[in-house]
């Protein structure tokens, strides 16, 4: 083979090899995310769904956390008409329910004036409040509640 | 009295003339099994119109009561034990059954008048709507609720604190089902989440 040939060949080793190469080495037939390694032949099952954990009340992990909820909440309607929630909560019947009562900051409006009802700034209580469940963190951390930082 | 000069031969006066052909038993026979076959049929379309999907073939109940009811748990639970639009609307027992029946002339009045024929009209009238059911079902205390539901079989160990808690003062002072669960089926109406300090618990699925 004359010397052109040859170059034309090494140029073509070199190129399959970088091709190949990637796929042999770091050869990964899955996906690694949030949920770990899994393998594209293979199922990855989500948890199963958890039931609210309605026994003990969770300790809060700061002073203003929104509380957790520890009972049931399916379906409950709230929507611009009503309020399910606040059936229960809202005083006074929050006294004979034995409910906790809705906190005052969601009396005062967005600027500043105070409600006789609950605000529409707070009326969707599923935006911050959640059932407790027992649900393990999706990533190891560092996280210490303020609590155990006093 | 026939009008006709020939008795003999008319109609309304044979029917009051006895019979030269047949025996009295064969008549009375047929006219036991047109009996049943008249009461069966009678019953048996009357039950045509008492199902769900007899219901929702009217535009106003299936675009508006029928997509808030597929939310809630009698539409779909654990265990797929489902309650429809009869099961809560109709009564069971047969007189009162064919006296609500009656009174859905009412209602085919007001489709066809157009009352709630578009959304907005159904959401001006959902309150007096709603009310007018809450008052019935108060009236008769909660019957549809209490063909499938019963306080004394009630199992409190199953049930939530706040259930169990609930459901003792309900008997302990004679409340009756309709008094806290309203939206149980339907989108509560504005103003409505707490009469008279009573919550209403609705649209809840606190089964097991």
């Amino acid at each position: 083979m004359n010397t052109w040939m040859k170059a034309t060949a090494a140029m073509i080793a070199v190129m399959l090899v970088a091709v190949m190469g990637p796929s042999t080495v770091m050869a990964q037939d899955g996906v690694t995310s949030l949920r770990g390694y899994n393998a594209l032949d293979e199922g990855n099952m989500a948890p199963d769904i958890q039931r609210p954990d309605t026994g003990k009340r969770f300790t809060k992990n700061y002073r203003q956390q929104p509380p957790l909820i520890p009972h049931r909440i399916e379906k409950y309607q709230i929507d611009v008409k009503a309020n399910q929630c606040l059936g229960c909560h809202d005083w006074p019947q929050n006294v004979e329910f034995n409910a906790p009562k809705v906190s005052e900051t969601h009396y005062v409006s967005p600027t500043g004036e105070r409600l006789n009802r609950v605000s529409a700034s707070r009326w969707f209580c599923n935006q911050c409040h959640v059932p407790q469940v027992q649900a393990q963190a999706l990533v190891p951390n560092t996280f210490t509640s303020s609590n155990d930082m006093r | 009295m026939s009008a006709s000069n020939n008795e003999k031969t008319s109609f309304l006066g044979s029917l009051m003339r006895p019979t030269a052909k047949y025996a009295l038993g064969t008549l009375i026979a047929f006219g036991f099994i047109a009996g049943i076959l008249f009461w069966g049929g009678f019953n048996w379309s009357m039950e045509m119109t008492n199902n769900e999907e007899f219901c929702i073939s009217c535009h106003e109940m299936e675009n508006n009561v029928y997509q808030e009811y597929r939310n809630t748990v009698h539409y779909s639970n654990r265990t797929g034990v489902r309650a429809t639009c009869p099961d809560c609307h109709v009564p069971d027992p047969w007189i009162h059954k064919v006296k609500r029946k009656i009174q859905a002339s009412n209602e085919l009045l007001h489709h066809f008048l157009g009352t709630i024929g578009t959304r907005e009209k159904y959401e001006a009238k959902r309150l007096h709507l709603a009310k007018n059911v809450w008052r019935v079902m108060k009236e008769t205390d909660s019957r549809e609720c209490r063909n499938c539901h019963s306080f004394e079989y009630m199992d409190f160990v199953e049930q939530e604190k706040r259930s169990y808690t609930s459901h003792q003062k309900a008997i302990d002072e004679k409340m009756t089902c309709i008094d806290c669960h309203k939206g149980i089926a339907h989108e509560l109406p504005a103003g409505i989440v707490n009469v008279d300090g009573v919550p209403n618990m609705g649209n809840t699925n606190l089964g097991n």
